[in-house]
């Protein structure tokens, strides 16, 4: 159980200079920039923003990316949830090792992920293993990047779990899958949620890595990044700003929507 | 909830066959996505021996490129700490109309695509935007030069100091600063003699963290850094230069070297995480 | 730990002072002493050239005082960031409508041109890459049809290098007496053997030299200096076809005109085309002949001028409604929007 104290908030000394400093740097970094990426997209209208972002190309691109990302994430509950219980309820050598590398995606440049996998999935693989330049080469990408998320949002989780719900369920005749089932997955659903809505984000914004292992083939395997990317060095900053806006929109609404079914699935 | 005295259902020391199982599905993953690939990386990085990694880091290139990343990040990490530190006090010991809002507002860089924050800051402080034409007019320029990538790497590690240090903020509770506010200190007595020691460890973890999120960023700076040698290559700009040049043994080095700063990075903020929270 | 508060402080203080000089020193041009620094931005297969270039222009006169900055990228990429604002006395591209679009924005002037070298600085040929040894035995353009043959070239709707290659390939097939029905029909079953495009030259070079493809059409001088850096590849230099030709320029926004212009005297002066012949580049001086010997001339070299000049040839072919070039993607399912 978290040891929380509850510190009685309040307005002290100094609050207002506080809120104020923090607000304008803020402001300065974050707020105005993303405001002026929404406020370039619609420089030409929102019916020649929504054109940009339709083109065949961007749109084929945001679909692919959608869809990738989407699977990647469903596969990421799957195997984060996996890793979380090996590691929560399991022991073994070199458990600590596995512990620590499962944040290095977290601190990689995205480049040298895309160049390792490159080196060991691509044309010069030494196991003879070729993907490159192909959808399951993004795949592989986004779930070397999202790996963490779901992994160490769930193990805290886990790691809390009242053991004895299950040893009554396993008393009472549940076989062990149905304890799994029926106790444990409840309750690990909201973090798992969590995880897959930091994953997808992630994953639909991801550039270094994919550039460098996709090949970035259009309608087949460029990315939305990619071609975002590819609008800003072509002189289209309202194409590059209008795309722009839609991954931050689908971003938010994927975050919020989670959010939302979350407290709805910590309630229940 | 009476407690109901049970067997232990696996008290085993030899794991069950579905145990194994599922150590064995989870490491093999963990092995075919990341291991394997170090691994790679390792080998191609070592593999012409230690004479051939240590030139390509001796190249001019590579040395300035090591202090240009180092530069942008230390800057970046400092604005995020100064704001991190901050935030968190405002966030877990304050009240204020907006609370919720700063809450929410501090995670927003996690959700954007690094190539939109460099189109954003571009909309802004580059040559032609609002605030960028402005300062270009005094002789100030941001985009394309060192302090732009600083913009970026600060807007990508924003989250990471405040996330570190609120939690641990919010176990500490605030009585000791309370104490001593009573005995009468001043707040930034309290904040400096009380406060900023009993986060220590918490804060030193998220500076760490955002040190290796600020060395590693490549997309956002592709865009608005502009490939300067020697100002503004940053190491991870410096790889995608030398892939494109056929130089191998020089990327596979830089990258295996901010590979094992990351590493690095992780082992002592492992360290620090856990003591910072014994200390609860 | 009391320390702790005081290092944050330090770190910030440095930190604020670093970013200072930074600033500062981002917009000086020039350290005293008579000093001057020239900002040169270009395309980036010349890089190597450059290195010596400088490195021999400081030994001259004019060049003594003469201090540089290099940015090295894709071509296009560098010309945006020079349209954005990105700081720069010498600007080089891979071609010229890198340049043009600087033009436009009055970064360069419009007589950039005017000169005696109509503002070309080197020159290459379309050429095909292929493994060392020529395994698969491409000779010309009619073998990059042959069914089996995977060709890479760029997406010539994100890569500005690549319409090099597309034109090539268009007017070798007029060349060969094709009408322009059948050149259009040759470049679809080009397209045909493309399993990649990638978004840049540069990207295409190394997607090849990794082992992707059979043959890659790209620049002479991309080529060599593949083969320089030991990359087991050769090249095959058509009969017919098309004279690449690399513009150079001193910009609008320059501070030392005077400095700038030097530099590119040096780049046409003889000693200049020695050092860029010496590396891969076809010299625009009559008499300069490479120390590994004199370039091939291929019997059917024609220029961008006999395909009408790049705006005729970028509406012709690359318009994105009715482009040659647009239809022959979308027929494929590639796309043509940038």
């Amino acid at each position: 159980m978290s040891r929380r104290r509850n510190s009685a908030r309040r307005a002290g000394q100094g609050t207002g200079i506080g809120v104020g400093l923090a607000t304008l740097y803020l402001s300065l970094l974050v707020l105005l920039p993303l405001g002026a990426v929404a406020w370039k997209a619609q420089s030409g209208g929102l019916a020649h923003a929504w054109g940009q972002v339709t083109a065949p190309q961007p749109w084929a691109a945001l679909k692919m990316t959608l869809a990738v990302s989407v699977v990647v994430t469903l596969i990421n509950v799957i195997t984060g949830t996996l890793i979380a219980w090996v590691l929560v309820r399991d022991d073994f050598a070199g458990k600590r090792a596995v512990e620590l590398l499962i944040d290095l995606p977290f601190a990689l440049p995205t480049i040298v992920a895309g160049l390792v996998l490159l080196s060991l999935y691509g044309p010069t693989s030494p196991l003879h293993v070729d993907i490159a330049f192909t959808r399951l080469a993004i795949g592989l990408a986004l779930l070397f990047v999202t790996l963490p998320f779901v992994v160490r949002t769930v193990q805290p989780v886990l790691m809390e779990l009242d053991r004895d719900m299950e040893s009554a369920a396993a008393l009472l005749g549940a076989s062990g899958l149905a304890v799994v089932r029926r106790v444990v997955l409840p309750n690990l659903l909201p973090a798992m949620l969590t995880g897959a809505g930091l994953a997808f984000g992630r994953a639909i914004g991801e550039f270094g890595s994919v550039s460098l292992l996709s090949g970035n083939l259009p309608f087949h395997t460029e990315v939305s990044a990619v071609n975002i990317y590819n609008q800003i060095q072509s002189d289209n900053p309202v194409g590059a700003a209008a795309q722009s806006t839609m991954l931050l929109a689908i971003a938010a609404v994927v975050l919020l929507a989670l959010g939302l079914y979350r407290r709805r699935a910590s309630r229940g | 909830m009476v407690s109901i005295e049970v067997p232990a259902v696996a008290a085993q020391k030899t794991p069950t066959r579905g145990k194994y199982l599922l150590r064995v599905v989870a490491l093999g993953y963990l092995a075919l996505l990341l291991l394997l690939p170090m691994a790679l990386l390792c080998y191609r990085a070592f593999g012409h021996g230690l004479g051939a990694l240590w030139s390509s880091f001796t190249t001019s290139e590579a040395r300035s490129a090591v202090v240009v990343t180092l530069i942008v990040a230390g800057c970046a990490v400092a604005l995020n700490t100064v704001f991190g530190v901050g935030a968190a006090i405002l966030l877990v010991r304050r009240s204020f109309p907006g609370r919720r809002i700063l809450d929410v507002l501090v995670d927003i860089p996690q959700a954007v695509s690094p190539i939109v924050v460099g189109l954003a800051l571009i909309l802004v402080y580059g040559k032609f935007g609002i605030v960028g034409g402005w300062l270009e007019r005094h002789g100030i320029q941001l985009i394309f030069s060192l302090p732009g990538i600083v913009l970026a790497t600060a807007f990508v590690s924003l989250p990471l100091v405040v996330r570190a240090v609120a939690p641990v903020l919010a176990e500490l509770g605030d009585e000791q600063e309370q104490a001593a506010r009573t005995l009468g200190a001043s707040a930034w007595h309290t904040f400096r003699r009380v406060t900023l020691p009993s986060i220590r460890d918490a804060l030193v973890y998220g500076v760490v963290l955002a040190l290796a999120r600020s060395l590693g960023e490549y997309g956002a700076v592709t865009v608005v850094s502009g490939r300067v040698v020697g100002k503004t290559l940053t190491m991870t700009l410096l790889i995608d230069d030398r892939l494109q040049n056929f130089d191998q043994q020089a990327a596979y080095s830089m990258a295996v070297l901010l590979a094992l700063l990351a590493v690095g990075a992780l082992l002592i903020s492992r360290r620090l995480q856990s003591r910072a929270r014994r200390l609860v | 730990m009391v320390a702790m508060p005081r290092t944050v402080v330090a770190l910030v203080l440095a930190s604020t002072a670093v970013v200072a000089t930074a600033c500062s020193s981002s917009t000086a041009s020039s350290a005293g002493g008579g000093d001057v620094t020239l900002n040169l931005v270009a395309y980036s297969t010349p890089a190597p050239a450059y290195a010596k270039l400088i490195a021999a222009f400081q030994k001259t006169a004019a060049g003594e005082h003469v201090k540089f900055t290099q940015s090295y990228g894709a071509s296009g990429d560098q010309s945006n960031a020079v349209a954005n604002g990105q700081a720069a006395d010498v600007v080089e591209f891979s071609l010229e409508t890198d340049m043009t679009k600087l033009v436009k924005k009055n970064l360069v002037a419009d007589d950039w041109n005017a000169g005696q070298y109509h503002g070309f600085v080197t020159d290459s040929v379309v050429v095909f890459v292929v493994r060392k040894g020529n395994p698969k035995d491409i000779k010309d353009w009619p073998d990059l049809v042959k069914s089996g043959i995977k060709v890479l070239t760029p997406n010539p709707f994100s890569s500005g290098s690549a319409r090099w290659n597309i034109l090539g390939a268009y007017g070798a097939a007029k060349k060969a007496g094709d009408s322009d029905q059948q050149a259009g029909d040759y470049l679809t079953s080009l397209f045909k053997n493309v399993p990649v495009q990638d978004a840049s030259g540069a990207k295409a070079l190394t997607d090849f030299t990794s082992g992707t493809g059979d043959v890659l059409i790209s620049y002479e001088n991309e080529a060599i200096y593949a083969q320089q850096k030991k990359q087991s590849v050769d090249y095959v230099v058509p009969n017919d076809t098309l004279l690449i030709e690399n513009p150079i320029a001193v910009t609008t926004t320059t501070k030392h005109p005077q400095q700038a212009e030097a530099f590119l005297d040096f780049l046409y002066s003889k000693a200049g085309q020695q050092i860029f012949a010496d590396t891969g580049y076809r010299p625009v001086v009559q008499g300069v002949t490479p120390k590994t010997g004199a370039f091939p001339t291929p019997s059917g070299l024609f220029t961008i001028g006999d395909l009408g000049g790049w705006h005729a040839a970028t509406t012709k072919f690359f318009d994105p409604t009715n482009g040659v070039l647009t239809k022959i993607e979308k027929s494929l399912g590639v796309s043509t929007t940038k």
